[in-house]
């Protein structure tokens, strides 16, 4: 893509290219680096009337297509209904998963389908390295989903990697697996979003492999899928494959499962809420009147990061990136590879400690009790008095 | 032949190709392939969408208002959608 399109893209388009849409925080797995703390349902989540009158708009946008996800979206009852409304109305999905509900039968049905598109998620080549991120058994669920996906005949379905310090060795034996199943590997950037807060600083590419993915991905990026996950990185060198700048609220955004409109889906949190698709007018208003959304495409001031002379390459990395760990916004990136965001991160722990996620629908463990507790008086008959 | 380009055939915009006029031209999304395209002038996306019509891209071209000088870009830019199979040659019955 040439810079002139890139200039083009920060003024913000009329809809988004790459819109995505968490169906619900209700999830069967409990990732440590889950950007949106799913786990648990929110009562408050869209209906279905309200998500048909959300693709209803989409359609009126020409949105071309949704990136699905949640939570685990295929857990929601009416998720199926939901992609065929979607498909019906020319919004064709894309939708990530973890493959629980991928069987025999819902991979024919997707590989019959011209319009939906599906990414399984899997953290490292081996289920020592994916489970410790994702869970027990997480590896396998998935393996099972793509062995489905291939066996009913779907090409190029994604194979979504988000890549940290311990699968960062693995690249080449990713693409081995994706290969196998004619599937296409996508890479993505690990952010300090949701609980991903507290598992970055253990998880976080060393500088020494984020040079190593750098390389990799310049040899390999071509079939590689990265979005604008590792504009970050340029300053090594050429600018890599994908959209070399910060899509938020340009070219992407997140609707999450109550409605919120937030500037990317790595920034759950009130300081980036657009509105809501709830409010009068609809998501359509909000892509294009909300004052967040303005300053978004507004010139950027580059900050402590203007006298950089890699400033136009990296444009100051990821937003999202910066605010979780606590550093400024018009700063350098924290894993800046010319090393600021390390030296900022190091006078950041002498400040207030980074902003918490907006929401957290994290599992929490549920605390058993044998027997009937006593009533904490005596005329209290109702067991739930106290809580 | 214009860079790799017959200008002279009759093309068209595949039928699985969405159009998103922008202030700066357009995004094509092709729905069988997945990919993701830009136009990078609203001139291009009227020849774009004269193909279907015209009995060549040459005089899409020309409807289009493209001069004889600048169709050797038009050619290019016509060259790489039809790689990436956004536009196919149609056959004339």
């Amino acid at each position: 893509m040439t810079s002139q399109l890139t200039e083009l893209f920060e003024r913000g388009l009329d809809a988004p290219i790459c819109l995505t849409w968490e169906l619900t925080y209700a999830c069967n797995l409990a990732c440590v680096h889950c950007l949106s703390s799913s786990g648990r349902r929110d009562p408050g989540e869209l209906t279905t009337a309200e998500c048909e009158s959300v693709i209803d708009t989409l359609q009126r946008m020409q949105v071309f297509y949704v990136n699905i996800g949640g939570g685990e979206p295929t857990v929601r009852p009416d998720f199926w209904h939901l992609v065929e409304y979607s498909t019906a109305h020319q919004v064709g999905v894309k939708f990530s998963t973890n493959g629980v509900k991928i069987d025999a039968e819902a991979a024919r049905w997707l590989a019959a389908s011209d319009y939906v598109d599906v990414q399984i998620s899997l953290d490292g080549a081996t289920a020592e390295v994916n489970d410790a991120v994702r869970g027990p058994g997480s590896y396998e669920t998935a393996r099972r989903a793509m062995g489905h996906l291939t066996a009913a005949g779907f090409r190029g379905f994604k194979l979504s990697v988000v890549v940290t310090r311990h699968n960062i060795p693995q690249l080449g034996q990713f693409r081995r697996i994706a290969d196998e199943h004619g599937a296409q590997l996508r890479l993505t950037r690990l952010r300090p979003s949701g609980r991903g807060a507290d598992a970055w600083p253990s998880l976080h590419p060393t500088a020494d492999q984020q040079r190593e993915l750098y390389d990799w991905l310049c040899e390999h990026g071509e079939r590689v899928l990265t979005g604008d996950s590792f504009f970050h990185l340029s300053p090594y060198g050429k600018p890599l494959p994908g959209l070399n700048m910060c899509g938020a609220g340009r070219v992407v955004c997140l609707i999450d499962p109550v409605g919120d409109v937030y500037a990317c889906p790595f920034a759950i949190h009130e300081n980036f809420l657009a509105g809501s698709v709830r409010q009068p007018g609809g998501f359509a208003a909000v892509w294009r009147d909300a004052p967040l959304f303005a300053a978004l495409r507004e010139p950027q001031t580059g900050g402590a990061c203007r006298s950089c002379g890699h400033y136009d390459s990296c444009r100051g990395g990821c937003m999202a990136a910066k605010f979780f760990t606590g550093l400024p916004l018009d700063g350098p990136d924290p894993e800046c590879v010319r090393g600021y965001g390390e030296a900022a991160l190091a006078t950041a722990d002498r400040r207030p400690p980074p902003p918490r996620p907006g929401a957290d629908h994290s599992h929490r463990p549920v605390p058993v009790t044998i027997g009937r507790r006593p009533p904490r008086r005596a005329c209290d008959q109702d067991p739930l008095v106290g809580h | 032949m214009t860079g790799g380009f017959d200008l002279d055939r009759p093309w068209r915009l595949d039928e699985r190709v969405a159009v998103r006029p922008e202030p700066f031209g357009a995004l094509l999304y092709h729905f069988g392939t997945r990919q993701l395209s830009f136009l990078k002038s609203p001139t291009v996306l009227t020849v774009v969408r004269a193909l279907a019509d015209q009995p060549s891209a040459r005089a899409a071209c020309a409807q289009a208002g493209v001069r004889e000088g600048e169709l050797a870009a038009y050619a290019k830019a016509l060259a790489v959608l039809a790689e990436s199979k956004m536009i196919s040659e149609r056959t004339v019955p």
